[in-house]
């Protein structure tokens, strides 16, 4: 469903991305893992298009995309549905307005359908009676709910979560992940979840890549994860500062 | 190395410009706009701008007034008050004044409200749900600053002659007719079109700079450096541009 073939990045001097190789089966939940400020975001914004990569290739569906149009690049990216770090809820809009942004955009629905539309994705995201509340009037958890419903209203084949956890308490955090596995189920997509929490991650993931000084240094099951015998990842796993990751190696 | 350097991020910022300068004439003739979202633009560029306006064009009205009548008493010609002041705030002052007061009050939020949308990947989100955020968040603000900018040029003038009524009345006893006719006569076609015609480019230097330098940031400490930025460039901009529309129609 998604193929990276040695993917590169920089910014500046700075490289971020060093070559990423990474295969994700249509159907299952992906888990990428890495430090913060590994590049995770970098990776992500990269496979949306949205940010374009110095050198590799990248395939949706069995599409290259690098070297497509911006309005191509566009209708590719409808396949997608992200739920940003921060949430990125419209701070002008009403949850309402924010929910329903992409029918209004793309779609001649009535305003009527609309509200029911809304109305059922909030609930399935089990939300209700905050259509009309504005992003800073809801909690963090609330407000990833909210980013959720607002990436899966128009049903995309693969929904992105970035660092879904992050910024929200214990009990946030269990619903989230509660979520995610049940909106996997219900509206059989692609998922990918990008984290820098292991344990939460691993709840959810059918297959784990770990990102490390911009290249995948491991990919496979969750079961390998737990039975590695890579020191880098058991580091990271283990949570130590002392071992091979040095302190500047994200 | 350093000079070489300066002339040619000089360069660079003015090619950016320009092609952000050509997205957004795009992008203005190829889709409907949206009423709600324009509605919102003109009432925070312009109705909101009113009372900062109607005070500071009162009070410039007045000082020129004063200004004005200092000198003229020298030579016992009061009576051409009125004729100046309308002159100097309908082909100078009024889009002047008007365009700073919104590059500081709106220019300053527009650069800011982008900036921040853009770090807290807001605009990132519209381009996820196949929205160009030039059109989206641009091509409103910039058509509520071409339109807003001439009305409040033109209610700035007349606050502004009032203003100068109010010290010619005080002052010097004029008549409120006889100030009127004298204001009417002074002003030409060319001089209302002037003012008018500044407030065009006023408005869209303001839309330009103060929006291009809103997708700058790439940290929330960015943000106060980029409103900084757009504000002092647009004032640079806007007198200049001022400069060379003054001669121009001084020429023609």
């Amino acid at each position: 469903m998604i193929k990276l073939n040695n993917v590169q990045r920089s910014f500046g001097e700075k490289n971020v991305l060093k070559g990423v190789n990474l295969n994700i089966n249509k159907g299952e939940t992906f888990l990428l893992i890495g430090r913060s400020g590994a590049g995770k975001t970098v990776l992500l914004k990269t496979i949306l298009g949205l940010l374009r990569p110095d050198s590799g290739t990248i395939s949706i569906d069995s599409q290259e995309i690098t070297q497509l149009s911006k309005s191509r690049l566009e209708k590719i990216r409808l396949k997608f549905g992200l739920v940003f770090q921060n949430s990125a809820l419209f701070d002008f809009l009403t949850v309402w307005e924010n929910v329903s942004f992409f029918l209004k955009q793309h779609t001649d629905m009535s305003r009527k359908d609309m509200r029911k539309k809304v109305s059922q994705t909030l609930a399935l995201v089990g939300l209700a009676d905050i259509e009309d509340m504005y992003p800073y009037e809801l909690s963090g958890g609330m407000r990833k709910r909210v980013a959720i419903a607002r990436a899966i209203i128009y049903n995309p084949k693969i929904v992105i979560y970035d660092e879904p956890t992050t910024g929200i308490d214990p009990i946030a955090v269990d619903k989230i992940v509660s979520l995610i596995k049940d909106l996997h189920k219900r509206l059989s997509v692609t998922s990918l979840v990008v984290t820098h929490d292991l344990e939460t991650g691993l709840k959810i993931a059918d297959r784990v890549a770990f990102l490390l000084g911009g290249k995948i240094i491991f990919e496979g099951k969750k079961e390998d994860v737990k039975n590695t015998k890579d020191k880098r990842l058991l580091q990271f796993i283990q949570g130590v500062s002392g071992g091979p990751i040095k302190e500047m190696e994200v | 190395m350093f000079f070489l350097k300066q002339i040619e991020d000089f360069f660079c910022y003015v090619g950016n410009i320009i092609s952000f300068i050509k997205e957004i004439f795009y992008w203005l003739f190829t889709k409907k706009r949206d009423l709600k979202s324009l509605g919102r633009e003109i009432i925070f560029v312009g109705i909101d701008s009113f009372f900062l306006v109607s005070l500071i064009a009162l009070f410039i009205g007045m000082i020129i007034a004063f200004q004005t009548a200092y000198q003229l008493q020298q030579f016992k010609s009061e009576i051409h008050l009125a004729s100046l002041v309308a002159l100097s705030l309908v082909r100078e002052l009024g889009p002047v004044i008007a365009a700073l007061i919104v590059a500081a009050r709106s220019g300053a939020s527009i650069t800011a409200g982008i900036g921040s949308m853009k770090i807290s990947e807001q605009v990132d989100a519209l381009e996820v749900f196949g929205v160009e955020p030039i059109d989206y968040l641009v091509v409103p603000k910039f058509i509520a600053l071409v339109v807003c900018l001439p009305v409040l040029v033109i209610y700035a003038d007349l606050l502004g002659i009032f203003g100068g009524y109010l010290v010619g009345s005080l002052k010097f006893s004029m008549p409120f007719g006889l100030y009127m006719r004298m204001t009417i006569e002074s002003l030409g076609v060319i001089d209302i079109a002037n003012g008018l015609v500044k407030s065009l480019f006023f408005g869209s230097i303001i839309a330009f700079v103060c929006c291009f330098e809103g997708f700058r940031p790439f940290s929330s400490i960015d943000v106060s450096k980029v409103v900084t930025r757009s504000i002092v460039r647009s004032f640079i901009l806007i007198i200049v541009f001022d400069c060379i529309l003054t001669a121009f129609f001084y020429f023609i």
